[in-house]
């Protein structure tokens, strides 16, 4: 059974990836790839479980073309070391489409050296890479006490040079 | 100067043990070397030829005689004794041991110093005039401006991995000694008809591969707007640059695939979409900051004839190597690390420490770096200067060539350099060897020299109004030449002036344009001014007359 870091707790993953064979507890929701929701629209509409959507690093927020809130949570992609679109997805999500379901960063590079900026962009909930200790990137949410850009979320209480 | 606070001093603190426990993780085989590259890279440490490097961050180019002291220090200590001060307004240490970083990094934080993206694809450090609140050509003074564009980019959350580096230069003169127009982000100071303080915005130049200059996207931005603004920039790049191909990443290749009225079109619907959560940047901070870099007390002081009655050597150095300053009585010195025989940009400890000492006696405690890889004295009493040349000549510092042939910028090269394809020191020794009498160099003027080990270009080559990049050739080292190339309120990419030379032809190719530019010039030209009206190829022709000759 997968475990994440949610919310700054390690939990049990209650959401499964379309594709991935269920686990043997039922989980909650599944998390479908924005190709799939467009190739397969009316299965898509017509579900009625919990759905989570996951977007790729070009995708533009812009051209979803949904309505976010029927989405529980959406995923984020972090597949490699350096590649950064990720976080302005996020900024983007959470600031500009007031996005308030879950917020996730899923991919290979999700380590706990990256969870304080992922934080601070608005990701409250990590997938974090096959190995890595979930104990250490809670930790690492504690990183920093402070922060020279406005706009942290308020679950970091960092002491801010301003605010926004 | 800029002091930090405790929010300051907390977040380098943080930076450190992050960084301390990275370091262990690699070294305990817990990250491997991909994994780690990234994470090193953002804080200045490169693996390099033969030990790490380590590039310290001198916010643009500011440093107290203390931060001095201990540079020296630091590298008496960590490493052999010397630093190389770059284009980036740095300071590279060539040998630490890896394992020992860490702990180097708090002591730098004990001066209020860090090495936080002085590389990486990230926002690096903000480059200014070296003559900021001091030249007598200044609109206002830069650095208030450049210490709140540091915080800011500093650990900024959402430009955590950007496509590639970024860099960023601040000039409030229309001299531009920052080199603003090469930069991804240049900003020139400006005041609207109200006399409100703002900036004209380029982006997209850049060195490297296809250097290119950059173009207005913005003619003035308000003060109150200089985050806000930047920040929609960088989210642009960030969204649009390239991550497919590390040569195309530069915002330059960005700003040229859309064109640079469709790339400010962009930065505008970005910034107008993002003002209800963009930073705004408070008229508190900005009096906050401003109120570290209000002018040194100068003494009233009569304007006097320094070199007057002086022996030939002092006059040299004074002409050559001071700057005219706004407050009467008060000169810039500019301390020269272009002595002949040395590495361009290179000081060693006892430099380092004998200038703290010198710049606590005669000018108000404070150095700075200009991103020409000289530093610079720039308060100094009219009445001071004889002393301060006597104590600089002690230490080597005060080579009276500022401005004049062996005035070279040159990055590390191969000696160092792990991306370099050929070596620049012993060239530039070449050079200086060539070179070597100051009254020939006074005759031939200004001519800048700039040389870079790889296409890079963190020399400037393609500025240079020589510029010399090191190729490598069925794994020799050449060189190919360009001519043409400034900066300094004329920006010009240099053309290059043919086919490679080997290492050994490089001083006599430079002879070469030398020996037409002085058959050629007409009274009070500069080599930039000769070419400018001849054009390369008369250089051409005399270059590749008798390449076997050359060679």
């Amino acid at each position: 059974m997968r475990r994440v870091l949610k919310r700054r707790e390690i939990v049990a993953d209650d959401w499964r990836h379309f594709g991935e064979e269920p686990a043997a507890h039922e989980a909650q929701g599944l998390i479908v790839a924005l190709a799939e929701l467009r190739a397969n629209p009316q299965t898509w509409s017509a579900y009625r479980g919990n759905l989570g959507l996951r977007i790729g690093l070009a995708d533009k927020i812009e051209d979803l073309a949904f309505d976010l809130a029927r989405f529980a949570l959406i995923a984020v992609e972090f597949p490699a070391p350096g590649e950064g679109r990720g976080y302005t997805q996020g900024r983007l999500l959470r600031g500009r489409y007031h996005f308030a379901g879950e917020l996730r960063a899923v991919g290979a590079a999700v380590k706990r050296d990256l969870i304080f900026a992922l934080a601070r962009c608005g990701f409250d909930a990590f997938e974090v890479a096959p190995g890595e200790d979930l104990e250490e990137c809670a930790r690492a949410l504690g990183r920093y006490t402070v922060a020279y850009q406005p706009g942290a979320p308020d679950s970091l209480s960092l002491r801010q040079r301003y605010s926004a | 100067m800029y002091r930090y606070d405790d929010i300051d001093q907390t977040l380098v603190a943080e930076r450190v043990n992050e960084f301390r426990d990275q370091t262990r993780r690699f070294l305990a085989g817990e990250l491997s070397e991909d994994e780690f590259r990234p994470l090193r890279l953002r804080n200045g440490l490169y693996i390099q030829r033969h030990a790490p490097m380590l590039r310290i961050a001198i916010p643009y180019g500011l440093l107290s005689a203390v931060q001095l002291r201990k540079l020296g220090d630091i590298a008496q200590r960590y490493d052999r004794g010397y630093g190389h001060f770059t284009t980036r307004q740095n300071l590279q240490l060539n040998w630490p041991a890896l394992a020992s970083v860490p702990d180097l990094l708090a002591e730098l934080a004990t001066v209020q110093m860090h090495a936080i993206q002085t590389s990486g694809n990230c926002v690096r450090n903000v480059t200014a005039d070296h003559l900021a609140g001091v030249a007598p050509d200044e609109l206002d003074d830069p650095r208030p401006y450049c210490e709140i564009i540091r915080q800011w980019a500093t650990l900024h959350p959402e430009f955590t991995y950007l496509p590639r580096k970024f860099k960023i230069a601040v000039t409030g003169s229309p001299a531009d000694r920052a080199a603003s127009e090469v930069h991804d982000v240049g900003l020139h100071m400006r005041r609207d008809a109200e006399g409100n303080i703002g900036f004209e915005v380029l982006a997209g130049g850049g060195l490297g591969r296809a250097p290119a200059i950059g173009h207005v996207i913005r003619d003035f931005l308000p003060l109150e707007d200089l985050l806000s603004y930047l920040e929609a920039i960088l989210r642009v790049y960030n969204r649009y640059g390239r991550r497919d191909n590390i040569h195309k990443a530069r915002i330059k290749v960005l700003v040229k695939s859309l064109g640079a009225a469709q790339f400010a079109a962009e930065v505008e619907a970005e910034w107008q979409a993002a003002r209800a959560d963009a930073p705004q940047l408070p008229q508190a901070e900005v009096e906050r900051v401003r109120a570290f870099f209000k002018p040194p007390p100068y003494e009233s002081l009569p304007d006097i004839d320094a070199a007057a009655e002086r022996e030939p050597e002092f006059r040299a150095w004074y002409r050559y190597n001071t700057r005219s300053h706004r407050v009467p009585g008060y000169r810039a010195v500019v301390v020269s690390l272009k002595a002949h025989g040395r590495p361009p940009g290179d000081m060693t400890s006892a430099q380092m420490a004998a200038l703290a000492t010198l710049a606590e006696q005669m000018s108000f405690g404070l150095i700075r770096v200009a991103h020409d890889q000289n530093l610079l004295l720039a308060d100094v009493r009219q009445q001071d200067l004889y002393a301060t040349w006597l104590a600089l000549r002690r230490q080597e510092l005060a080579t009276a060539n500022i401005g004049m042939l062996t005035d070279m910028i040159a990055c590390p090269g191969l000696d160092f350099c792990g991306l370099a394809n050929a070596g620049t020191i012993s060239v530039a020794r070449d050079i200086q060897k060539r070179f070597d009498d100051l009254d020939y160099l006074y005759d031939l003027g200004e001519i800048e020299i700039k040389m870079s080990g790889c296409m890079n270009a963190c020399g400037h080559h393609h500025v240079g109004h020589i510029g010399i990049l090191g190729v490598e050739k069925h794994g020799e080292e050449w060189y190919q030449i360009t001519l043409g190339g400034s900066v300094n309120g004329y920006t010009a990419l240099g053309e290059v002036i043919g086919p490679s030379v080997p290492q050994q032809a490089v001083p006599a190719t430079i002879e070469r344009i030398i020996e037409v530019y002085r058959e050629r010039r007409d009274a009070g030209e500069r080599l930039i001014d000769t070419y400018r009206r001849i054009g390369l190829a008369p250089f051409k022709e005399r270059v590749y007359a008798s390449r076997a000759e050359a060679a």
